[in-house]
């Protein structure tokens, strides 16, 4: 349904997305995660046709965002990232405007501007002047504004952002509802609607895509890794040594100790990672028997936090930064 | 017909901020002063002048004075505005063409303009009940009025176009404006081959023949074609985001 090839788009010096390439099929609910800046918005607005790539091929139902933009336009249902109604407009005028731009058919206004109204909980303001809504409802007014035409493609950047959190459930169902037969891409910063949300993941940053993977593969690959965090009292690299030689280990990392407060004098920190089944019991049976003082073994649960940040730091060199803080990245 | 959508938009938005009826009332205020004023004069000097030289001729040039006051208050707003709340990103990714978006606010502008100028038919008509007199010159005034503030529409929408300040656009309009002018106010200064030249191009000057009641066919071409080049500015302004990539 939409395809991207090699888009670049500069402003100016300023190199926002840089080469991209990726593929939606239809039906496809796809994230858009990246640390601000990364080019999501950018990427957003090439596809609605708002404004064209520098450079690069980039269609939409087959059409070219470029060349054909105005049949692009027809097919995408666009929610800018800075929300954008006309504060004067009652709300309905702004949907009748917004009918009549799509090219609603004249008889089927009154009947699609019912239907997003009630689709985004807007009943109850649907005659009062939008400028006098609270932001949470002029955000409704956006999606609804996105959602007139049944559009075929959904390009919502940000959506559920200053929501309350019932309407945050709410639009993120009617997404998920969209998305059974339509195709849609929607940008946050929120990876916990990206899990409940979307198949897809994009991760990008610095214009750049690091990582475009299926949310089952996912889940998948992060059940497989697991991590333990070890503190031992004793010679530190030897400690590693005995952990790095256990069975189904993948890496052994060391903990800085200023994290980890001043008590732990004296003691190394390690967080490992491995595979398979849980090796907490061997761990410390190996440790205890070399006459070491274990003060600390617990498992790190792997989310997609931690993923994620580890992605974006890695490309933005500054290493292994996620195992600084586990502890607060597990809590989402 | 696309353009229509965008055309009830901006009225609504103009009835329904105000900005519609502020306007039109100062209009009709300033008009409805330099009327009664020009009455005076016309009622003093009357008896040796024909009223076309005495009273409409006056009249139409205070006319365009209010006009030019006016107008760019009311186009100040129609990109600018877009650009500051961020719906030009609306307007831009709904299947809307910049010609319709850019006809849409235009016409917006000239129904409001129209439907001051109308009112201000009440004046010559009061005048009427009272006083006999032939209805031609001041018709002539009234389609130079009309012309001129298309242009001047066009204009101010150029302006507009061109930022996201609606203070910066207006008070940019009145430059543009006034400097249109004054561009014949020195003939001294400019040299009289210059001038020549010069006034083909004067928007006020071209006027004059309307106040003085004659319509030439020269000057309804030369304000359309004014018009129809500040809109083709405004088409190039929009366009530029294509190859500028700003909003
Ligand atoms: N109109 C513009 N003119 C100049 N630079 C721009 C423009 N729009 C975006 N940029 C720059 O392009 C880069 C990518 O911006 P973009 O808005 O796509 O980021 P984003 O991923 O959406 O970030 P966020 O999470 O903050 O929304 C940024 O460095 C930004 O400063
Ligand atoms: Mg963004």
């Amino acid at each position: 349904m939409i395809t991207v090839e090699n888009v670049t788009k500069r402003f100016g010096p300023l190199l926002a997305v840089d080469q991209i390439s990726f593929h939606v099929p239809r039906g496809e609910v796809v994230g858009f995660l990246g640390p601000n800046g990364a080019g999501k918005s950018t990427t957003m607005r090439i596809l609605a046709g708002f404004f064209p790539p520098t450079s690069g091929h980039a269609t939409v139902g087959g059409l070219d965002v470029v060349t054909q933009t105005h049949r692009v336009k027809q097919m995408v249902g666009y929610f800018p990232e800075r929300v954008s109604v006309y504060p004067d407009l009652p709300v309905r005028s702004f949907l009748d405007f917004v009918a009549e731009a799509k090219d609603v058919p004249r008889r089927e206004r009154k009947q699609e501007i019912a239907r997003v109204i009630e689709a985004c909980g807007l009943d109850k303001v649907s005659d009062r002047i939008i400028g006098h809504l609270s932001k949470g409802y002029r955000q409704r007014v956006g999606i609804a504004q996105a959602l007139v035409h049944k559009p075929e493609v959904l390009i919502l950047d940000e959506p559920t952002i200053g929501l309350d959190p019932e309407q945050v459930v709410e639009i993120r169902r009617l997404i998920r509802d969209l998305g059974a037969d339509r195709t849609v891409i929607i940008s946050t910063h929120i990876l916990s609607e990206v899990s409940t949300v979307c198949d897809r993941v994009i991760i990008i940053n610095g214009g750049r895509i690091l990582a475009s993977e299926s949310l089952t593969e996912l889940r998948a690959q992060l059940q497989r890794t697991r991590r333990l965090q070890v503190e031992v009292e004793g010679p530190e690299s030897a400690i590693r040594g005995l952990l790095e030689q256990m069975p189904r280990v993948e890496t052994v990392r060391s903990l800085e100790l200023g994290v980890r407060g001043p008590e732990s004098n004296g003691s190394a920190a390690f967080i490992v990672e491995y595979t398979g089944e849980d090796i907490r019991k061997e761990v410390s049976r190996a440790l205890l028997q070399q006459g070491w003082g274990l003060l600390e073994i617990r498992a790190l649960e792997l989310t997609l936090e931690d993923m994620y940040l580890q992605l974006v730091q890695q490309s933005n060199g500054t290493g292994a930064g996620v195992y600084l803080a586990p502890a607060t990245l597990v809590a989402e | 017909m696309k353009f229509m959508c965008v055309f009830k938009k901006e009225l609504r938005l103009y009835f329904g901020s105000f900005i519609a009826y502020s306007l039109m009332t100062a209009f009709l205020i300033l008009t409805g002063y330099f009327f009664y004023t020009d009455m005076v004069f016309f009622d003093l000097f009357g008896d040796f002048m024909d009223i076309t030289s005495s009273l409409w001729t006056y009249y139409f040039l205070d006319l365009r004075f209010v006009t030019m006051l006016i107008l760019p208050l009311l186009t100040m707003r129609l990109f600018a505005e877009e650009k500051k709340l961020g719906t030009i990103e609306l307007l831009w990714t709904y299947p809307l063409k910049d010609p319709h978006i850019i006809l849409g606010k235009f016409f917006a502008c000239c129904f409001i303009f129209f439907l001051m100028v109308f009112l201000t038919l009440a004046y010559p008509l009061l005048l009427s009940t009272v006083h006999q007199f032939d209805w031609g010159p001041p018709l002539a005034g009234y389609v130079g009025t009309l012309l001129l503030g298309a242009t001047f529409i066009a204009c101010g929408m150029f302006i507009s176009s061109l930022t996201e300040n609606q203070v910066v656009s207006a008070m940019s309009t009145y430059g543009l404006l006034v400097f249109f002018w004054f561009l014949t106010w020195n003939e001294e200064a400019i040299g009289t081959q210059v001038i020549g030249v010069v006034s083909q191009f004067s928007l006020f000057d071209r006027f004059q023949d309307f106040a003085k009641g004659v319509i030439n066919s020269k000057d309804i071409v030369f304000f359309l074609l004014m018009t129809l080049f500040f809109l083709y500015l405004t088409l190039q302004s929009l366009e530029s985001r294509k190859w500028r990539g700003i909003r």
